[in-house]
């Protein structure tokens, strides 16, 4: 365990960057360490900064290893399972998919086209926002390996089940026309998976560094000011009030604030450092950051260009639902253990 | 020559069209430049990953924006 803490406060906590961005503020800017100031300026540059470092690192790294696993690849692998494994494999294979919302249909379309069963696509669906490496080493990082691992471990139980459950439900005729039309019309040995050398991989995973702080420099930034809000300017008293324990409604009010929020996990973390900080049950807190990055307002738009309504409610109703259920649920366990 | 951008319309299929384009005429090459927008067709190609290339019936680039260098690369 040390060589690991050694590791993880140089590289994923950075203290380094937070002592020189403290020494900065207060012997170059002379500031005064205890002011309100101090720490926002403090929170948000020191955030910032080590958001940005590990993302890029950590997008290359998690790319490279992508690299190896285009859609197709993962649609030839998917169909030569069945039942609840299936599901599993959607699951995990969801955390390492190269994807982001604006290829889910394809995604979507060429799953059920490959006749894999609506059950998988959805289990894949549900863990690829919610969970992928990158986003597991960047909450190491904040949140340190417990929460690290409780949430890579809930993500994917709730991507195996919602999948089965909608498995379960025989749904198949709630997907639109078009998309049942093409159902398991497709050849899967004919999808296309392109050779790719050492430099092909690593010019793919740079792309994707640039395309990703693209999409999501802003949501991080504004995570960090809000994040950097609670951490120094809304009183302790309040935040307990709504989130914090003697709160019974407290996850379901984090789980319905993060369903319009659209933001990427990144953009999350910062705002659940800052509430945990201040006291907020780690259910609530996971049960906030699921519903932000698995939920949201334009995943809800696209998906329903490939089902219909009553499909797509289902979907979110199950995700909700399994999202409340881990979030009380490591509330309890936080106070039992 | 007949090239192909499979695309359903998103940024990166507009930018690789445009690339493609100017590498055409930077070759100076008798060539036709087709869009594919319906995902139907586009699977038909065995593609998932857009913006994909098709040069002369064969997929030869998935789920990038090749610059216009390695466009001319694999057309000339």
């Amino acid at each position: 365990m040390g060589l690991f803490n050694t590791f993880n406060d140089i590289f994923l906590k950075m203290n380094w960057l937070y002592n020189a961005v403290f020494d900065v503020l207060e012997r170059l800017f002379q500031l005064d360490p205890e002011s309100t100031i101090f720490g926002i300026l403090h929170f948000f540059i020191y955030d910032t900064i080590k958001i940005f470092i590990l993302l890029s690192v950590l997008i290359f790294i998690v790319s490279y290893i992508q690299s190896y696993f285009p859609p197709e690849r993962t649609t030839k692998i998917l169909g030569k399972f069945k039942g609840i494994t299936g599901n599993i494999l959607g699951a995990l294979l969801g955390t390492i998919t190269p994807f982001c919302s604006c290829s889910s249909i394809p995604i979507f379309i060429g799953f059920t086209r490959a006749g894999l069963p609506l059950g998988v696509t959805f289990s894949f669906l549900i863990s690829s926002p919610l969970v992928d490496l990158a986003s597991f080493l960047i909450l190491m990082s904040f949140l340190g390996p417990q929460i690290a691992i409780a949430y890579v471990v809930v993500g994917l139980i709730l991507a195996v089940l919602g999948g089965f459950i909608i498995d379960k439900a025989k749904m198949e005729s709630y997907l639109q026309d078009y998309v049942i039309e093409m159902r398991a019309t497709g050849d899967i040995d004919g999808l296309v998976v392109l050779e790719m050398n050492t430099k092909d991989r690593m010019k793919f995973s740079f792309d994707q560094v640039k395309d990703i702080v693209k999409r999501v420099w802003l949501y991080v930034l504004i995570g960090v000011g809000i994040g950097s809000a609670i951490h120094n300017v809304i009183p302790e008293d309040v935040i307990g009030f709504v989130l914090g324990g003697n709160n019974p409604f407290n996850v379901l009010l984090a789980s319905v604030v993060g369903i319009p929020m659209y933001a990427d996990i990144f953009g999350t973390i910062p705002i659940a450092e800052a509430l945990l900080g201040k006291g907020v049950g780690i259910g609530t807190v996971l049960a906030f950051m699921m519903s932000v990055t698995a939920l949201s307002l334009p995943s809800m738009v696209m998906l329903s260009k490939v089902v219909k309504k009553k499909l797509l409610i289902t979907f979110i109703a199950i995700v909700s639902i399994g999202i409340i259920i881990i979030g009380y649920l490591f509330n309890i366990l936080e106070i039992i253990l | 020559m007949n090239i192909k951008v499979l695309g359903s319309g998103c940024p990166s299929c507009i930018k690789l069209e445009k690339y493609v384009k100017i590498a055409v005429e930077q070759l100076e090459l008798e060539a036709t430049v087709e869009k594919v927008t319906d995902m139907k067709d586009i699977l038909g190609y065995g593609v998932m990953s857009t913006p994909a290339l098709v040069i002369d019936g064969k997929v030869v680039s998935t789920g990038k924006v090749l610059s216009p260098k390695d466009i001319i690369k694999l057309i000339g």
